[in-house]
């Protein structure tokens, strides 16, 4: 639900065509995922009817251009959306926690699966961190919010394996 | 393999550090072991390194037996073979940054001349060239480690042991140490073992390894990454 205030912010910036948003929003938040046309003109369309930009459009030989702009209820939105926190994930009911449980309630090899996940997720720190070898300051910046996220999965694999015989016996006994 | 531990044990009084605990180690790899505090990750990188001999079992450096030196030529072999970074860098606060890049050459009995302009080197290269002349106890922490690292790396080792060596020091500055570690030690061609907790250090390594409870778990051995 980003792409419609990253464009507002975006536009709050200054007033601009589609094709300049479409290209801003690819370089600093597109990271590989380019932002399709579709979507941009779509989502500047539902900003229009909601009052949040306008669009005026500028005469010319080639096709019919819009040149948007954000509206003052547009700029209050943005400016809410930036003070507001996003609301912490729910850690524990991650696939990984039911993958523990799941497995000691059927006798099978938590440990290794434990061990495993904790390859999987170095594995892709290592390539974050190769990311931020060889990348731009916001590649670097990026790579370092998935390495957080990992290290915090990385340390529950840890404190779980540490304490899985004690989850064991208390998924046995219930 | 330039090294390698096979079936090591290792207790201390009725505390079993390491239980027939085996890693093998290629040239110029970067491994990390990694492992929560007292699972005997220390212990195993001090074997390796012929600090410890372990109570059983074989520890192997480039083909040759290691455990079954006597003391002077496994001390000999640290010095020439060998460059350390620990956790405080364990410098000499009372020299300034070029003696203690110096200590090693001069303890192997290179001519002072040579060994100042060697300090020199790699005091520049860890980007240190205007703090030569200054005390480590003056040092910030991650000064102090860039002064370790030069230390480890001036004799031209073969592999570097680094126990914990950025566990003193801030993320930012940390990254930065551990990509001097590792990016010079490339280029040196040595072999880098680093003990560490840190999930962030184990990254700049090519592959980690877990001990738990004195055993060594190889994610890459078992085949739980194939």
């Amino acid at each position: 639900m980003t792409v419609p205030l990253a464009l507002l912010g975006l536009l709050e910036r200054e007033p601009s065509h589609g094709y300049d948003l479409k290209r801003d929003y690819d370089t600093f938040f597109g990271r590989g995922r380019p932002l399709p046309f579709g979507q941009v003109y779509s989502t500047l369309g539902r900003l229009a009817r909601d009052g949040k930009v306008t669009g005026q459009s500028e005469p010319g030989d080639g096709p019919d251009r819009k040149r948007y702009a954000i509206t003052p209820l547009g700029r209050q939105e943005v400016a809410t959306w930036l003070t507001e926190p996003v609301a912490a994930e729910p850690y524990l009911q991650t696939v990984l926690f039911t993958k523990v449980v799941l497995a000691l309630m059927l006798g099978r090899d938590a440990a290794g699966y434990l061990d495993a996940q904790r390859a999987t997720h170095m594995r892709r720190m290592r390539e974050l961190t190769e990311v931020k070898r060889g990348g731009s300051l916001t590649d670097a910046l990026l790579a370092d919010h998935a390495m957080f996220h990992l290290e915090a999965d990385l340390r529950w694999i840890d404190v779980t394996q540490a304490r899985l015989g004690a989850l064991a016996e208390m998924v046995r006994a219930s | 393999m330039i090294v390698e531990a096979r079936e090591v044990s290792r207790s201390y009084g009725s505390t079993v550090a390491l239980r027939e605990a085996n890693l093998s180690v290629a040239a110029g790899e970067v491994v990390a072991i990694m492992g929560p505090s007292g699972s005997g990750k220390s212990t195993l990188l001090h074997c390796l390194a012929g600090i410890f001999t372990p109570d059983s079992g074989e520890v192997w450096f480039d083909g040759r037996r290691l455990d079954t030196l006597d003391d002077g030529r496994r001390s000999e072999l640290r010095r020439t073979a060998f460059g350390f970074v620990f956790q405080f860098g364990q410098l000499v606060p009372e020299l300034t940054a070029a003696d203690n890049v110096m200590l090693p050459l001069l303890l192997g009995r290179t001519r002072r001349k040579h060994a100042e302009r060697r300090a020199a080197e790699w005091l520049e290269r860890l980007e240190l060239a205007d703090l030569g002349g200054r005390r480590t106890g003056e040092l910030s922490g991650g000064q102090a480690q860039r002064v370790a690292i030069a230390r480890a790396l001036v004799t031209r080792p073969r592999v570097v042991f680094a126990d914990e060596p950025t566990g003193a020091l801030d993320t930012l500055t940390g990254e930065h140490v551990m990509d001097l570690l590792v990016g010079l030690a490339r280029e040196e061609g040595a072999t880098v073992i680093v003990v560490t907790h840190d999930a962030r250090v184990a990254a700049c390594a090519d592959r980690e390894v877990v001990v738990r409870d004195g055993r060594v778990f190889d994610p890459y051995a078992t085949g739980a990454m194939r």
